[in-house]
């Protein structure tokens, strides 16, 4: 067994309903509280087990959105469970990493150690929190079976998420990466994440016109480009009212 | 990295503590300080504990839920933390038991024997601390061979300028002290130059391969997060280019210009040196401070590609 998310950032709408499901199931279960500071005031901050970032990727007029959730990637090579001094961290048979609140001494080694920003200090109850692909759903037999999946999986509304076992090759999981060719995240490191990511399906061109391109390389910087931006919106602005869209 | 101060201070202090303790057991053997007595050795050898027992409290202050320390001795075949924790327990029987014998027996075979061992097990105590950062493949400019290296010989300069100050105020003849003193000195500036060249070619993950977008430029938009988090606090820690660079040349006037002038004074003089050398062994436990603040401060987690870095 080698349980684990697939995430196809082609659906992603970057809404973050993952990441609130998760906190509501995972804040009042067996890993909670989910502590947050200062949650109503200027500076809120609080620990979750996924975050949602969003990146352009190339640039204008070429350029793409693409919102990337993140959350453990519950590595084969988990560097967080080697360096634990206390037992705390631990990997199940069937891959899931966890940490044993009742024995974690909170010395942060473990988040040093992992690359994707997994592992979140909770500084009310002085232990590390994570991603627990939330074992008390998928091993509860009280649930109906289709129920027992992780919370963000069951409401991402897009079915952006997926999970399943990777070693099973007719899994849903393993079926949508070799579809889609999976990739995994900072591979080079050498921890054998799990978790995949479907790259973007490839869309027909959009047409540009040479003047929006030789505008972007003449511009270069996003302030130069919202510039632009602006005076074509006030361009238009000026142009309202008038039938063929010409002179006022 | 954010520099926390009890874990620089702990490696600071624990670290000259050791390196005089390793100094003071081969004093005789080498021939470091051949005329020292039994008297001095015990009590050296006690300054020396108090430097390592007040560094490994300090080390407990940055743990979050200290009431399960003990629990960190349980991973020994994987964790260097753990490693760091069971030898640095298994140092003081055999360490008291060397000083022991030194105040009971003096100059016996015995008390050389517990002596050497007690070095050689202050050196792979201080080397799984500094295994516990140069383990970390995420921080590159942490996983390096020369970060043991480093962490081990500035714990000999403090510790010989530390030795030498003794023999000062004891009036003892310098043996070949000040030389392994001279050597160390001179080392530790040539291996941190090394260092800071080494972190400075760039390398490592790129925010392309973090994200594995490897055919085009990738920028961040938005984080995802309007305050701070755990990971903006412990990773994201940015200091200005210039406090850096001024740092630097900090380290390398308090940790090896001045003590070295010093040891010119001492070689070339006759008359008492104590104020200089004592002098010089504070200077060089504030330069390897300033060291270890830097090692904090210049680390960059690769977690900071995610928020937008573009290379560690």
């Amino acid at each position: 067994m080698k349980l684990g998310l697939v995430i196809d950032l082609d659906t992603c709408v970057g809404c973050h309903a993952c990441a609130v499901a998760c906190k509501q199931w995972n804040a009042s279960g067996t890993t909670g509280p989910l502590s947050d500071t200062d949650p109503y005031g200027a500076e809120p901050s609080g620990v979750w087990f996924n975050r949602i970032r969003n990146y352009e990727v190339d640039t204008h007029p070429d350029s793409k959105t693409v919102n990337v959730p993140m959350s453990c990637m519950h590595c084969e090579e988990a560097a967080c469970v080697t360096v634990c001094p206390t037992g705390a961290s631990w990997k199940r048979e069937d891959g899931i990493v966890l940490v044993d609140q009742s024995k974690c001494m909170g010395c942060n080694l473990c988040a040093w150690a992992c690359p994707y920003g997994a592992r979140e200090l909770d500084e009310e109850s002085g232990v590390m929190k994570k991603c627990t692909l939330c074992v008390d759903r998928i091993d509860d037999q009280s649930l109906p079976e289709s129920q027992r999946q992780p919370a963000c999986v069951l409401t991402c509304p897009t079915s952006a998420r997926l999970f399943g076992d990777f070693d099973d090759p007719d899994s849903e999981v393993s079926r949508a990466v070799a579809e889609r060719g999976g990739v995994a995240q900072m591979p080079e490191l050498g921890y054998a994440p799990v978790n995949r990511y479907l790259p973007p399906r490839d869309k027909p061109q959009v047409e540009v016109s040479d003047d929006t391109r030789a505008e972007a390389q003449s511009t270069g910087g996003a302030a130069g480009l919202i510039g632009k931006w602006m005076k074509r919106q006030r361009d238009a602005f000026d142009r309202l009212g008038s039938r063929d869209g010409g002179d006022a | 990295m954010h520099p926390a101060l009890s874990v620089i201070f702990f490696t600071v202090t624990a670290g000259s503590g050791y390196g005089l303790l390793i100094l003071l057991a081969l004093a005789r053997p080498l021939g470091l300080l051949p005329k020292i007595s039994p008297d001095q050795i015990v009590f050296t050898g006690i300054f020396g504990l108090v430097l390592v027992t007040a560094g490994l409290l300090s080390s407990t202050l940055h743990l979050a839920n200290p009431k399960n320390a003990w629990r960190s001795f349980t991973r020994f075949r994987t964790s260097w933390l753990s490693r760091e924790a069971v030898f640095a327990v298994a140092f003081y029987p055999l360490s008291l038991a060397w000083l022991i014998t030194e105040w009971a027996t003096g100059n016996t075979f015995m008390s050389g024997l517990l002596g050497v061992l007690s070095a050689v097990l202050a050196v792979v105590v201080f080397v799984c601390t500094a295994m516990i950062y140069a383990s970390l493949k995420t921080i590159r400019q942490w996983h390096s061979r020369l970060v043991p290296v480093l962490f081990v010989l500035l714990a000999l300069v403090v510790g010989a300028l530390l030795l030498m100050a003794m023999a000062a105020i004891n009036d003892l003849p310098l043996g070949r002290l000040g030389m392994v003193t001279l050597v160390l000195v001179i080392l530790a500036a040539v291996f941190k130059a090394m260092y800071f060249v080494n972190i400075g070619k760039p390398a490592g993950p790129t925010i392309n391969s973090a994200l594995n977008f490897t055919q085009a430029s990738v920028r961040l938009l938005d984080v995802g997060h309007s305050g701070g988090t755990f990971h903006t606090r412990e990773f994201g820690h940015q200091v200005a280019r210039a406090r850096l660079y001024w740092a630097r040349i900090l380290f390398f006037v308090l940790l090896c210009a001045l003590p070295l002038l010093v040891l010119l004074l001492v070689f070339t003089s006759s008359s008492t040196t104590l104020f200089w050398v004592v002098l010089a062994a504070v200077s060089a436990y504030a330069g390897v401070f300033v060291e270890r603040w830097l090692f904090f401060a210049e680390a960059r987690h690769v977690v900071n590609l995610y928020h937008g870095a573009q290379q560690t």
